[in-house]
C-alpha cells in the first residue's frame, strides 16, 4: 500500500464501506444548508442589486487596445468632445486596454467618437473596436435562453425517467439541477460581476453538467440497489449512501479534471482586453461545476432517497433489516437516516 | 504500437480492439481525405474559418419592426435576406455572410465597413422613378480599373450646368457635354463604386440595368418608391377577359404617384417613336431594374408593365417595386466592429487558456492515474484531431465559423472528455478491488462504465441539442462545439480508450500490477481484502443469478459483508467529519 496516493487509499475505503460519509442519513443538516445557501442567493443579489451587462442595458461600447498612454481622462474629454452630456465610463483592462461605455449614440456621433479615441490614443481608428447594442438585444438572448432552459428540463425529466425507470430519479436530479442554476446565478451576482450573454452561456452549460454528474451517480445508485434487492443487509438509505461513497473519488476526480481547464480560462480571459466573453463564461462555470458536484451528493443523493424511502416495500425491507439487526446484537448505534 | 504477445490465450478482447483501432484509424483517414479533397478542389482550408470577434470586422444586427402581435414570415426573411445580399454585394465586398437567426437579419463583414455600405444596408433602399434621356449597350470593354471614369475630371473642362433651364424630365436639356462624356465613357463595371451611381433627386443619372447590358442618362426623379402602394404580378388580360398568357407586372400608385405618373405617362406617350426618350426607368438602389417604354397615357394610376416576363421574373419585379427593396422594416439592434487587432488577441488568449487548461489535467491525471494517464493523454490527442479536423470540415462546409465562445466550449470539453475516461477508471480500479484479474476487470468495468458514460453523455448532447435550437448568437456557437466534442468523446472512449486499456491489459507492466501503472490491485486494497475475509460468492449467487451479471453480485457480497462488518466499527466515521 505504500506506493498508493492518498486519494487512492480513500477511494478503496470508501468503496468498501471501511470509511464512509453519511450523506443520506445527515440529510437535514446538507438540506438546511442548501436552503440557507439558496436563500442567499436569492437574498444577496436581490439587496445588493445585479449588474446587467452592456448588452442588456443598450448602449455604446468602444474598446481600444494596445495604448501606450492607459489613462481614463483623455476618453473622457474624447467623448465629451463629441456628444457633450454624455456620461462615459472609461475602464482600464489589463495594461494596455480601454474600455468606454457610454448610453447609446447614434451612429454619426458614434463614428466620431471612434475618430476621437483614435486621435486621443494615437491609434489608427481601425484599432478602435466599437459596438451599439439596441436594448432589446439582451432580453431577446435572455428569454431563448430561458425557453431552452424550461425546454431542456421537461426533456430531461423524460428521458431521465425513462432511463432509470423511475420518476423519483428524475424529480431528485432536477430539484437538484434547479437549485444548481439559483445558486450559481445568486453567487455569480453577488461577486458583483455583470450578467453578460457570455454569463449566461456557462449557466446553460452547467444544466449539461449538473445534470451529467448527477447522471454518473444515479447510475452507481441505481446498480446498488437494484442489484441489493431484498437479500441486502443493508437499508435503502444505507445502500444509497454506499453508492455516493463508492462514486465520491470519481466526483473529486472528474469535478476537479473538468474545473482545471475552466480555471485556466478564467485565470488568462481576466487580464486580457476583450476577453470577457471567456471570462464571464468560465466563472459562471467555475461556480456552476463546484455547485453541481456537490449538490450530486449533498442533495440530489439524499432527495431520492427520502423519495423512495416511503414506498410499502422498501419500508418493510428496511424495517427487516433493522430487526435483524437487532437480533445479530448489533449496538442500535446505526441510526435509521429517516428521522 | 508494439504488437500484444498473448494474442493465443486472449484472443478476443485483443482482436477486438484491434478492430476498433482501426475503425478509429478509417474514420481519422477518411476526415483527414474529406478534408485534403476540400483544400485541393473544393476551396476548403486546413485552418477553419473564424468567426468576427477573433478575426475582426463588422457585425450588423438587424432586427424587424412589426407592429406587435404581427409575425415576421420566412418568407419575408429570406427575401430581406437577398436583397440585403444584393446591396452588400454591390458595394464590392468580398465574404461577407448573412443570413437569419430567428427573427433577426445578421450580417457580418470581414475587414473594416466604410460608412456608405452601411447606409445601404441599415437603410431601406430607393426606388425612384426617372425618365430615360439616352439609353446605349453598355461598354465593359477592358478599361483598366484603376482609370475607370470619375465623374468629376470631365467635369473641371466641360461644361456642367445646362444652358438652357429643362423645362420637365425628358428635356434633352438636361444633357450637358459633361453628362455626354460622363455616359459616352461610362463603364458599367464600375456600377460597383459606391460613389458612381449616386445623384440628387433632382439632378440626372448615369448607370446601368443590373445585368450591366445597358447604360442610360437619366432625367431627375419623377417618382419614388414609396408611392407604390401595391404591385402584383399576372397574365396580361385582353377587355373581354380572356389571358393573353403573356405575364406583366402591375403597379397600384398611391394619390400623389397617381399624379405624378399621369404627368410622365402623358409626357413620355407623346415622345412615342424618339426611342429611348419615350422609356422610363425604375432605378433601385442606383441600378435600373427595368426601363419600359410608354404605351398609352395612365391616368388612373395603374400601369402595367409588360415585356419578356416569365412568372419568375414578374413576380421578382413586382416584388422589388412592392417592398421599395426590404419586405420590411429594420432597426439596428447592434452593431458590433472588431478590430483585427484585438481579434488576434481574443483568439492568442483563447489558445493560451486551452494550452494551459490541458497540461493542468494532464499533470492531474498523472498524479491520479500514473501510467494510465498516458491513455488519457492519448485519447485526449486523438479527440483533439477529430474535433479539429470536424471544425475544419464544417467550416468548410456549412459555414461554420469559429468564435470565443465556441472555443470556450472546446476547452470546457477538455474536461468533460477527460471526465469520461475517469468514469471508466474507476470502475476497473473497482473491479481490481473485488479481485478481479486485470483483463477481466477491464471488461467487466467497461461494460459498466458504458453504460453510464451513454447515458451521462447523452444528457449533454441533449442540452446541446436545446441550446442549439433555441438560442441565438453566440450561445449557438458554444452549443456546437459542446455537442459536437460530446459526440466526439463518446467515439474516443468507445474506439481508442477502451481497446488501448484492452491491449494495455496484456502487457506485463500494467497486468502484474506494477505500482506505476495505476492499477496495482495491492494500491487498490484488494489483496488486503482478500485477506481480512474470506471470498464466498456461491452462498448468495443462487438466488439471484438470473438478473444480473455474475460480477456485480460476487463484488457485492464483499460489500454487504463490509456493510455488516460496519454496523459496529465504521459507525463511528459516519459523522462525514474524516479527512
Amino acid at each position: 500500500m505504500a506506493k498508493a496516493n492518498r486519494l487512492t487509499t480513500f477511494g478503496n475505503d470508501l468503496y468498501t464501506g471501511k470509511r464512509s460519509f453519511n450523506f443520506v442519513g445527515g440529510r437535514k443538516k446538507w438540506y438546511t444548508i442548501v436552503a440557507v445557501l439558496l436563500l442567499l442567493s436569492v437574498l444577496v443579489p436581490i439587496l445588493r442589486g445585479v449588474n446587467f451587462s452592456i448588452e442588456f442595458r443598450g448602449g455604446s461600447q468602444f474598446q481600444i487596445a494596445g495604448v501606450e498612454n492607459a489613462e481614463e481622462q483623455p476618453a473622457i474629454d474624447a467623448v465629451e468632445s463629441v456628444v457633450p452630456d454624455a456620461t462615459a465610463h472609461v475602464t482600464i483592462v489589463g495594461s494596455d486596454g480601454i474600455r468606454v461605455q457610454t448610453d447609446q449614440l447614434e451612429q454619426a456621433d458614434s463614428r466620431a467618437v471612434t475618430t476621437a479615441l483614435a486621435e486621443a490614443y494615437g491609434v489608427p481608428e481601425s484599432e478602435v473596436t466599437s459596438s451599439f447594442i439596441g436594448p432589446s438585444w439582451g432580453a431577446d438572448v435572455t428569454r431563448q435562453a430561458l425557453v431552452g432552459l424550461v425546454a431542456f428540463m421537461l426533456l430531461a425529466a423524460v428521458i431521465m425517467a425513462l432511463y432509470f425507470r423511475t420518476w423519483k430519479m428524475s424529480l431528485a436530479a432536477i430539484l437538484a439541477l434547479i437549485a444548481d442554476l439559483v445558486a450559481t446565478v445568486g453567487i455569480y451576482a453577488a461577486l458583483g460581476l455583470e450578467i453578460s450573454p457570455a454569463a449566461t452561456i456557462g449557466i446553460l452549460t452547467i444544466l449539461a453538467y449538473s445534470l451529467y454528474d448527477t447522471v454518473v451517480v444515479f447510475d452507481k445508485i441505481r446498480e446498488n440497489t437494484a442489484e441489493d434487492g431484498q437479500e441486502s443487509r443493508r437499508t435503502f438509505a444505507e445502500s444509497v449512501n454506499l453508492a455516493v461513497n463508492q462514486t465520491l473519488v470519481r466526483s473529486i476526480n472528474t469535478s476537479v479534471v473538468a474545473a482545471l481547464p475552466v480555471a485556466a480560462i478564467l485565470f488568462l480571459g481576466a487580464g486580457v482586453l476583450g476577453a470577457d466573453t471567456l471570462r464571464d463564461i468560465s466563472l459562471a462555470l467555475l461556480i456552476g461545476i463546484l455547485v453541481g458536484t456537490w449538490s450530486t451528493v449533498f442533495l440530489a443523493a439524499p432527495l431520492y432517497s427520502q423519495l423512495r424511502e416511503g414506498e410499502p416495500e422498501i419500508r418493510r425491507h428496511d424495517q427487516k433489516v433493522l430487526k435483524e439487526r437487532e437480533r445479530a446484537g448489533a449496538p442500535s448505534a446505526e441510526v435509521l437516516p429517516t428521522a | 504500437m508494439a504488437a500484444p504477445s498473448k494474442r493465443s490465450s486472449r484472443p478476443t478482447p485483443v482482436r477486438k480492439a484491434w478492430r476498433s483501432l482501426t475503425w478509429l484509424g478509417v474514420i481519422i483517414a477518411l476526415l483527414f481525405g474529406i478534408n485534403a479533397a476540400g483544400v485541393i478542389w473544393g476551396g476548403g482550408s486546413w485552418t477553419p474559418k473564424l468567426a468576427l470577434d477573433l478575426e475582426g470586422g463588422t457585425q450588423i444586427i438587424l432586427a424587424p419592426k412589426v407592429e406587435t402581435g404581427a409575425d415576421v414570415s420566412q418568407e419575408q426573411l429570406d427575401q430581406a435576406v437577398s436583397i440585403i445580399r444584393q446591396r452588400v454585394d454591390a458595394s464590392g465586398v468580398a465574404e461577407s455572410e448573412i443570413n437569419t437567426e430567428g427573427d433577426n437579419v445578421v450580417v457580418r463583414i470581414p475587414g473594416e465597413l466604410d460608412d456608405q455600405t452601411r447606409d445601404r444596408i441599415e437603410q431601406s433602399a430607393k426606388l425612384e422613378l426617372r425618365a430615360v434621356l439616352l439609353a446605349d449597350a453598355a461598354t465593359n470593354t477592358a478599361v483598366s480599373p484603376t482609370e475607370s471614369p470619375s465623374p468629376t475630371d470631365p467635369a473641371e473642362e466641360l461644361e456642367s450646368t445646362p444652358t438652357v433651364e429643362p423645362t420637365d424630365g425628358s428635356d434633352p436639356a438636361w444633357i450637358t457635354p459633361a453628362l455626354q462624356d460622363q455616359f459616352d465613357n461610362f463603364d458599367c463595371a464600375a456600377l460597383d463604386d459606391t460613389s458612381t451611381n449616386v445623384a440628387p433627386a433632382d439632378e440626372p443619372l448615369v448607370t446601368c440595368d443590373r445585368e450591366r447590358a445597358a447604360k442610360y442618362l437619366l432625367g431627375p426623379v419623377e417618382a419614388s418608391g414609396e408611392n407604390i402602394v401595391d404591385a402584383t404580378n399576372g397574365m396580361v388580360q385582353t377587355q373581354t377577359g380572356a389571358s393573353t398568357g403573356q405575364w406583366a407586372v402591375n403597379i397600384v400608385f398611391d394619390e400623389e404617384g397617381t399624379q405624378d405618373f399621369t404627368e410622365v405617362s402623358t409626357r413620355l406617350f407623346g415622345l412615342q417613336g424618339q426611342t429611348p426618350r419615350d422609356q422610363f426607368a425604375f432605378v433601385l438602389d442606383g441600378a435600373v431594374l427595368t426601363a419600359p417604354s410608354m404605351n398609352a397615357a395612365i391616368t388612373d394610376g395603374r400601369p402595367q408593365i409588360t415585356g419578356q416576363f416569365t412568372q419568375e421574373t414578374s413576380k421578382a419585379l413586382a416584388d422589388q417595386l412592392k417592398f421599395g427593396a426590404l419586405p420590411i422594416s429594420f432597426t439596428v439592434q447592434s452593431s458590433d466592429t472588431i478590430s483585427p487587432t484585438l481579434g488576434t488577441s481574443q483568439l492568442q488568449s483563447g489558445l493560451i487558456a486551452g494550452l494551459i487548461g490541458l497540461i493542468l489535467v494532464v499533470i492531474y491525471t498523472i498524479f491520479q492515474y500514473r501510467a494510465l494517464a498516458s491513455v488519457t493523454i492519448a485519447s485526449l490527442v486523438i479527440a483533439g484531431i477529430i474535433t479539429y479536423l470536424m471544425i475544419t470540415i464544417l467550416s468548410w462546409r456549412e459555414g461554420y465559423r469559429l468564435s470565443l465562445a465556441g472555443i470556450a466550449g472546446l476547452i470546457v470539453a477538455i474536461g468533460f472528455t477527460a471526465d469520461s475516461f475517469i468514469i471508466y477508471f474507476e470502475r476497473v480500479r473497482d473491479e481490481l478491488r473485488d479481485g478481479r484479474q486485470l483483463v477481466s476487470a477491464v471488461e467487466a468495468g467497461w461494460k459498466r462504465a458504458f453504460r453510464t458514460v451513454l447515458a451521462s453523455k447523452a444528457t449533454n448532447l441533449l442540452a446541446a441539442i436545446v441550446l442549439f435550437v433555441l438560442a441565438v448568437g453566440s450561445v449557438k456557437g458554444f452549443a456546437y462545439t459542446l455537442g459536437l466534442t460530446t459526440i466526439i468523446d463518446v467515439v474516443v472512449v468507445i474506439l481508442f480508450t477502451h481497446p488501448m486499456l484492452q491491449l494495455l491489459a496484456q502487457t506485463k507492466f500494467f497486468s502484474s500490477g506494477n505500482p506505476w501503472s495505476g492499477l496495482d490491485p495491492e494500491a487498490l486494497g484488494a489483496v488486503y481484502r482478500g485477506r481480512a475475509e474470506f471470498r464466498k460468492p456461491a452462498a448468495v449467487t443462487a438466488k439471484k443469478a438470473a438478473s444480473s451479471a455474475k460480477e456485480a453480485q460476487r463484488r457485492q457480497t464483499i460489500a454487504e459483508r463490509k456493510a455488516a462488518a460496519m454496523v459496529g466499527a465504521g459507525d463511528t466515521s459516519n459523522d462525514g467529519k474524516d479527512s
